[in-house]
């Protein structure tokens, strides 16, 4: 399960900043996850938990955002949302090779609270 | 919301960095019981920070280093991840046995425990360097970057770093591979590549290993051809058998081919 290290990752980046901008608590994490970057929001949601036990971030929510796979279509020329992970353009039916989006694994805001 | 000391309630003092005021309601509690009176002055200002960047950037940066590592030296890099037991290692090494001189190969391979495989892999002769994980289930590319110091790399051409068998895990992670392989056996079943879409819609390569026990496990060619082009629809696919040598020469051919592309390429180019 690399949820785990990807997880402490994001939370070691994220106290870090706190404590620079002279936060004592994390009230929340928001993160960016694309359908296609590997990585299962609940495993991340069970790792979140362990990971912030004792650190400021304790008792903090993870908010996940997904992102759906986006391919662009050569031949229509135009971008394509991926209903069920498959590239075929809805248009034309051709499978594109040319992913857009859905690989992100972004850490993206959280709410902190200063004393 | 706690009413008695006022946490959470806009207004008060400003907040010192890139804070706003909110109005929202606190989704938290505040559950302390209030038994004491709260003596110190604290005003519990919120604020968001914008952090915007990627989780992995470190590992990204590594392997962007990794990268172009491989390219000043010419060498071609290969990422082969499949399931525990599709048979990377034997393809591996039938690799390297029928390359001979064509292409100079070290090999780098990742396992949670034991050196087995590159006691294997060694017997066909290339320098090989075994990482182990320990009960991490993926390579990183710190890990390719501290392997790549214990082999001899002066005059290889292609670095093979076989990854811990395990189709979830490592598509997250990328080494600075040129080309990323992804493996299933005839046995492993024609889904795979739609149960595990983000290790085959990343590969450039795909194989069919075990080929010689197709029909024992009553494999469904058409159906698994299928099924990897509908998930990798540029990748390039191979059949192969590493016990018979059947469709490792065309294998063998593309690796040389894909050498020789990666040689005119402009090494400053993204």
């Amino acid at each position: 399960m690399h949820e785990m290290s990807i997880m402490q990752s994001a939370l070691d980046q994220a106290l870090r900043e706190a404590k620079a901008a002279g936060a004592e608590r994390v009230h929340e994490i928001r993160l960016r996850v694309g359908v296609l970057s590997g990585v299962v929001p609940d495993a991340l949601q069970f790792a979140f938990e362990a990971v912030t036990a004792g650190t400021p971030a304790e008792g903090a929510t993870l908010a996940i955002e997904s992102v759906a796979p986006r391919f662009w279509c050569d031949g229509c020329q135009r971008e394509f949302e991926a209903a069920d992970l498959f590239p075929d353009c809805p248009d034309c039916n051709t499978a594109s090779n040319d992913l857009r989006a859905g690989r992100e694994l972004e850490l993206v805001s959280m709410e902190v609270e200063y004393v | 919301m706690c009413e008695e000391c006022g946490c959470g309630l806009p207004g008060e003092t400003a907040p010192t960095v890139s804070s706003h005021h909110h109005d929202h309601e606190h989704e938290h509690h505040h559950d302390h019981a209030h038994a004491h009176s709260h003596e110190h002055p604290h005003s519990h200002e919120h604020g968001t920070l914008d952090l915007r960047r990627r989780i992995l950037d470190t590992n990204d940066r590594l392997a962007e280093r990794n990268r172009g590592f491989f390219r000043a030296r010419g060498m071609l890099a290969l990422n082969v991840m499949s399931s525990p037991g599709a048979g990377k290692t034997e393809l591996i090494r039938a690799t390297i046995s029928g390359l001979g001189a064509r292409l100079k190969t070290a090999v780098i391979v990742g396992d949670l425990a034991t050196d087995n495989d590159a006691q294997r892999l060694r017997a066909a002769g290339a320098p090989v360097v075994q990482v182990n994980t320990g009960t991490v289930c993926h390579l990183d590319a710190e890990m390719v970057a501290r392997a790549m110091k214990q082999i001899p790399l002066n005059g290889i051409q292609l670095l093979i770093i076989e990854n811990v068998g395990n189709l979830v895990c490592p598509a997250s992670f990328d080494l600075g591979e040129d080309l990323r392989v992804a493996l299933l056996s005839v046995a492993d079943g024609e889904d795979k590549p739609l149960k595990y879409p983000p290790a085959f819609a990343s590969a450039k390569a795909v194989i069919i290993s075990k080929m010689d026990l197709a029909q024992a496990c009553e494999f469904k060619r058409e159906q698994a051809l299928s099924n990897i082009r509908r998930m990798a629809p540029g990748a390039d696919v191979f059949e192969t058998s590493a016990r018979t040598g059947a469709g490792m020469d065309a294998w063998r051919d593309y690796l040389v081919q894909q050498h020789q592309k990666s040689g005119e390429r402009d090494p400053l180019a993204a």
